[in-house]
Parts: C-alpha cells; structure tokens; sequence
C-alpha cells in the first residue's frame, strides 16, 4: 500500500494552497524556528557530534547490510521472552495481523502510542473498517485525530495548529468520544494538557489493547524501545493486558550498547533536549508486570526496495528525528500536508518516492523536485542521510521513466541544451541569437518583465535578465582577454569587429585536445582595437540595470 | 602555475562583467588567467533536474577544455560545487572509463574566494568599494564546498566598504535551479522572505558569490522597485578608485 495520501495532488499544486495560508505560514515559521534554534543551540554543546553522526551513519549502514541475520537473531530473542513475532511484507498483511488478534480478544477499542509505522499502513482505518477504535493518545496526534485531519510532520503532526485553534478543536470534538473538555477551557496550554490529560486518562485505564510502533529493536536482546516525551507512551505500554507492537525492518540495532549513540542524538536532533523524558524498554513477557501477551509485527513494506537501491539505501539510517523538516526552507513554507505523504519535508520527499516508487503517482513523480537543494536537512541529519543526492537520484529516475513515451517540452529543451553545451561553437551561435533577441524584448529597461509559458512562471515575480549584447567569450576575442581595452556588450562592435568569427570559429571544436586558444596575450588577435598593455584590465561592466 | 578561468555558461552568456572583473582581479593580483575556449558549461542544470544521461555529454566537455591547467578558477559556488561533487558521479553513471579517468584527472577547480584566499594566500586584493553592501552566502558555497567566512574576510579588507550582516544570512534564497519554475510558488516565497532580510540592512547593494542566485533575489528587487542593486563579489573585489564597480 502507497504511504501517500489518497488523491493528494502533485506537491506543486499542494503547496501553492499552503503558501496562500497566512495563519498556517505564521504557526510553521514560529515552530519551526523555535524548534531549529533549541536543536542548534544543544547541539554545540556536544564536542563528538560529529563522531557520534559518523558513529550513528556506520551503526545503521551495517545492520542493513546484514539485515537479514540481524531481523532472525530478533525474532529468535523475543520469541525466547515470551513475545510473539509475526512478519509483515506489506501494509495490508500488518493491518490484517493487527486486526486480527484485537479482534481475539474481543474489544472494540485500543489505545496508540504515536507510531509512524502505523500512520504509513493506515492502521487506524482499517481498524475502523472492522469497527475497532484506535485513540491516539500523543497530545499533538490527538489533535489531529479530533480536528478529523492529517498530520504534518513526523515529530509534532500539530505543527500547523496554533493553541487557539487546538481549544477550539478540544471544545468541539472531546465530547463526542469520550470526557468532553471543560466548557470555561482556555487557550492557555497547561489548560489545555489538563483537558486532554483527562480526556485520554480514561481510555488509559478503559483499555485492554494498545498498539505501538518501536523507536529501535535490538537484536541481541530482544528488546523494543520507545522514546516519547508525555508519558502517554509509558501508560499504554505498561496499563493493557495485550501489547502489539508494529515495527519497521530497518529500526533494528544489534546490540544494546548500540543505543549509546542514538539516545544522544535522538534527543537533541529531535525536540532539542538534551536527555529524552520517558524512555521505554521492554523484553518480552514479565510475569505480573505489564502486558502479558507482546506482538511484534515486522513490517516491510517497501524497505526491501529501497535496500536494493545502491543510492537511496542510506534514507533508511532515519531515526525519524525530524530535524531535517525544522530546517527546510520549502518546509517552512509549504508545511507538511503539501508532501501529500505520510512523511513530509526532506525526508519524506526521498522516503515516499523510495518506499512507493517514483511511477507510483503523480505525488511521488513530483516530490523529489520539493527541494532547492539547499543541503540544510544534511547538514542537520544525525545520521548524515546525504538527502540532497537522493533527491537527484530520484529526478533522474523521474526522468528516466519517461524516456519511452513522447517527449516532454522539458525533455527536447534539455536535450538541445545539452547538444549546445557540447559544442562550444553552437554555443556561441546560440549566444549570438540570444544577443538579438535585446532588439526584441525589454531593450529601454534592460529587463524583461513578462515571458511566455513556462518561464512566466519565472516572470510573475520576478524580473528576468536579458543575454548579454556581447557574450564573456566574445568580449575575450576581441579584446584579447582584456589586454586590448573594450567593454562588453557594445553591439555595435559585436557585429563589426574585424576578426571576430574568424578566430572564434578557427578555436573552440578544433580544441579538441583540449588546450586553451585563447590563452596569454601573445598572438595579435586583437587587430583594430586601440591597444593598451596588460597591466591596464578591461573597463568595467555594462551597465544593465 | 597555468590558471584557466571557467567563466560558467550563466556568466558567459548574461553577465559577461562578473567574467571581466574575475580576469581584471586575478590579473591585478599577478595570475595571468587563461580562458580555454572550449568551456561551457558544468552541467549541473542537466543533473538537477534529472537528465543525467544529457549532463555526460557537458562534463566531457569540461574534462577536455581544462584538461593540462593546474588550477581551475570559477567565480561561482555552486558551478564548482557541481564540478567537484557531481562530475565522478555523472561520470560512473555513464560507463565510461575513459570519462571517469578524465574527470580523475582534471584539474582541482576553485571557488573564487577559495582560489584568493587558499591558494594566493591573500584577503587583501586592494579594492575600494564605498558603499553599504550586504553578502548573502549562498547554499552551495557554503555547505557543498564550505567556504565559511572565506567571502566575508575578502569583503572586510576592501577600502570604504560598510559590511552590514544579512539576517538569517544562512537560508537559501529559493532560487535552486529548475526549482525556480517547477516550485514557483514556494521558490518565490523563499525569495520574497530574503529579499525582506536585504531590505532590512537598508544595504544599497547586495552581494553573492553565484549569479544565479543573483538573477533571482536581484530580479524580486527590481521587479519591487527596491532600489537595491545586486553584485557579484568579484565585481566588487575588482573594484577600485579608477574602476569602480
């Protein structure tokens, strides 16, 4: 099953709707700068960061190269404590396996630890369609699930709600499924932890199933770890006689002291604190404390495809900090609804295309284009996911699936470019028309304000500038690199200087050897202009502003 | 030392005066720059957007026009970015040894205020610049080569000028390529955002290493009348009293 939203459209139509929300703009750029100053700031006070980045990178890169090992050393350990371990090659087959044992036990509610395994199967849904209700218990998934929307981002899916839209959502929905919030409720946010304290507090102790997801699995012992800041977690790990954990392949570790290393950079990449609040650890089965049946559903879903992706492999070091989404600059504007996925921002933009492949839909065709590729969300990656690359890996396979159809305007525009490219003399001619095209267009202001399809998508904003009258190379001919004076771009002299073609075309495609021909000033390639010697450079620019 | 200068296929063919104050710089300060004619371009528009398969052709090219230099000198980050972090890759997508031998072998190509400040070693290039300028680091200088405070040390030496800092300097100015049309919506938000930050200086000129960023940022300027003029940092650090920018 797709991890992306039903019907969603591609990210640019998304986002052009996000970007024309005033309120949603102002709640993502407070939260995420926020979010972005408390991570920097704890950040520099580790010495090893950049040891503990290479440390986490090389943990992951070699449980997922033996992955395979790793996984049955797991199952053997948990089967050993008393868990129950059940393997998943897709979401429908987790959905079916979770279903399924709720069902045995004859309820028709369970309570959620905030999972992104769960949110990418569609969980909650398909619980739904079998008349079992999933309450997720995390303040800001609790948000989302009563306001009827989705999340937009991994580690704060609320982001996009500011405290006053929250008390509205609480004060309207809280009641219709269960202790409704106080009718004199604020918006102030301890108010608001009180109402939903007491909200989720009964389905705590009402019930008998609750569902997780895993922060990490460690092989060697067979125990499953959830990090979480509420406490939300701890209540439906420890208070329902039945536990079912749903967890990704990739969030195995083979060994427990592997955790060192993430538990410092979970943390401060995540929520920006130093130490996580509620870290919980479980192995199996303990008589009279706690769950006393724990499923472990192992879920595929796709990451198999993506280990066999030489370049995109590495998205599958991600501990789901989020710090990449807090430092996108295309994330701060847009926010996560827009990624139309499950997972948003950098690192939703290579996981979807990865885990769905990129023909799976106009979403995940267009994602790997969400980027300037500005690097921020690799610069901040602990796990050091070269995101960036990714991204231009995924375009060339965009691009690739479409080599067999007809061919794109972009598709010619970019073939002819990259004939001209490879020829410099075509390259000139192709300078030499776009000199001419001054006559045309914009000639009194030196700029061109309207263009036709698609660059008006550049021109709707933004001013374009127009070519050169006299293009770098040909100022270099003619003036023998500056040697001779001459400013660049006086036409008339482009199309009078003696010599010009001449030299020019006697140069580059017969430079195949690559030496330079137009090197020192020594050969007197500069006929007819007034002379001056090499200490006195060029004028300066033409001016065209 | 034989130093070529990659003027890039942008400044070639729209700013050919960040080419000319990049030779009347480098020539002030004693490097006789070569200009290899058969240069074009880095590739790096064919890359981003995909069509690897089209950027081997460009790459091949770059290999053969600097072939036998010691130094590539390119008044742009990002162009030397790509030469230096995509080329190998380009060239191991292709299949072809000879390529991927080529671009081995090609000369180390320089980010301008890398090649000022590592190579010639010097921060001082005797320029004079009175104006109230402020320089935005774009993303592939600083992150993709990590150039840090290379430009700004550059910029504090010039005679005159007045370095105003740009606030929240380190976000990218949503130009990005092909981003630009295909992310219009967002990639202008991005740029209207920065364009705030330079107004905010009260800067009459704003500078960058990479004139793409500056076609973009400098064309929300003039479009909003803004009145602030945007320039290369080579124009800036060719500047004199004699020739001023």
């Amino acid at each position: 099953m797709s991890v992306t939203f039903v019907g969603m459209p591609k990210f640019p139509i998304a986002a052009a709707e996000a970007l024309a929300n005033p309120q949603l703009r102002r709640n993502l750029r407070h939260a995420t700068q926020t979010i972005r100053a408390k991570r920097a700031a704890v950040v520099a006070e580790v010495p090893d960061w950049a040891e503990l980045r290479t440390a986490g990178a090389a943990i992951k890169d070699r449980t997922l190269r033996h992955l395979d090992d790793y996984l049955l050393q797991l199952e053997e350990n948990l089967t050993a404590a008393g868990a129950t371990v059940h393997w998943a090659r897709d979401a429908a087959e987790a959905n079916r396996i979770v279903a399924d044992i709720v069902k045995s036990h004859d309820v028709k509610e369970v309570v959620k630890v905030k999972s992104m395994a769960t949110q990418e199967i569609f969980l909650n849904e398909a619980l739904e369609a079998e008349g079992i209700e999933a309450w997720e218990t995390d303040l800001a998934e609790l948000i989302v699930q009563l306001g009827h929307d989705r999340p937009s981002h991994i580690l704060v899916p609320a982001i996009h709600r500011n405290r006053s839209e929250v008390r509205e959502i609480f004060l309207r929905e809280m009641g219709n499924v269960g202790l409704a919030a106080p009718d004199d409720l604020t918006d102030v946010p301890r108010d608001l932890a009180g109402a939903a304290r007491r909200h989720l507090r009964e389905k705590f102790l009402r019930a008998k199933v609750a569902i997780s997801g895993a922060n990490f699995a460690i092989a060697e012992t067979g125990t499953l770890v959830v990090v979480e800041s509420e406490g939300n977690g701890r209540m439906c790990l420890t208070l329902p006689e039945v536990l079912i954990s749903v967890v990704g392949i990739e969030k195995v570790l083979p060994t427990w002291q592997d955790l060192e290393v993430f538990m410092q950079i979970l943390p401060r990449s995540s929520t920006g604190e130093r130490m996580n609040p509620y870290t919980s650890m479980w192995t199996g089965v303990h008589a009279g404390d706690g769950p006393q049946e724990v499923h472990v559903v192992l879920l595929d879903n796709g990451r198999t495809d993506v280990l066999a992706d030489t370049v995109g492999r590495q998205a599958l070091r991600c501990i789901r900090c989020s710090a990449c989404l807090n430092v996108c600059p295309v994330y701060e504007r847009t926010g996560g609804h827009a990624y139309g996925s499950v997972y948003p921002g950098p690192i939703g933009a290579i996981l979807t295309p990865l885990l769905n492949g990129v023909e799976a839909g106009p979403v995940e065709a267009s994602l790997p284009y969400a980027s300037s590729l500005c690097g921020a969300c690799y610069e901040v990656c602990p796990v050091a996911i070269d995101i960036p690359t990714v991204l231009v890996h995924l375009r060339s396979e965009v691009v690739d699936s479409h080599r067999d159809g007809v061919p794109t305007a972009e598709a010619i525009g970019m073939k002819a470019i990259s004939r001209i490219f490879s020829s410099p003399r075509l390259l000139r001619v192709a300078q030499r028309a776009g000199s001419l095209s001054r006559l045309v267009m914009g000639r009194h202001s030196g700029r061109i304000s309207t263009l036709p399809p698609p660059f008006s998508a550049w021109s709707s904003a933004r001013d374009a500038p127009l070519p050169a009258q006299e293009s770098f190379r040909g100022w270099w001919v003619r003036t023998n690199g500056g040697h001779s004076s001459g400013e660049p771009g006086r036409p008339e002299q482009i199309r009078t200087e003696p010599g010009y073609s001449t030299i020019y075309e006697s140069g580059p495609d017969s430079g195949a050897s690559g030496q330079p021909m137009y090197g020192s000033a020594s050969a007197g390639h500069a006929e007819g202009s007034d002379a001056s010697g090499p200490g006195r450079a060029a004028p300066g620019p033409a001016d065209q502003q | 030392m034989r130093v070529a200068l990659f003027v890039t296929c942008i400044n070639d063919t729209i700013f050919p005066e960040v080419g000319v104050a990049t030779v009347r710089l480098l020539r002030r300060l004693g490097v006789e720059v070569e200009f290899p004619s058969a240069q074009t371009c880095c590739g790096q528009m064919h890359v981003n957007t995909g069509y690897l398969r089209e950027a081997v052709p460009v790459v091949r090219q770059y290999t053969e026009a600097f072939a036998g230099f010691d130094a590539v000198v390119v008044p742009s980050g990002s162009c030397a970015g790509s030469v230096r972090h995509q080329h190998t890759m380009v060239a191991a997508s292709s299949g072809d040894r000879s390529l991927v031998a080529a671009v081995d072998t090609t000369p180390r190509t320089y980010e301008l205020s890398e090649f000022l400040v590592d190579v010639l070693g010097v921060t001082d290039v005797g320029a004079y610049f009175p104006h109230r300028v402020t320089y935005h680091p774009t993303c592939h200088s600083m992150r993709m080569l990590g150039v840090g405070d290379r430009p700004t040390r550059l910029l504090r030496e010039v005679r005159g000028i007045n370095l105003i800092e740009l606030p929240a300097a380190a976000e990218c100015c949503g130009f990005g390529g092909t981003f630009a049309l295909k992310n219009a919506d967002t990639s202008i938000a991005m740029g209207t955002d920065k364009v705030q930050a330079v107004r905010s200086t009260g800067a009459e000129v704003l500078a960058a290493g990479d004139s793409s960023c500056l076609t973009h940022i400098g064309g929300l300027l003039t479009r909003q009348r803004a009145g602030v003029r945007v320039l290369h940092l080579a124009q800036i650090l060719a500047s004199t009293e004699e020739q001023p920018a």
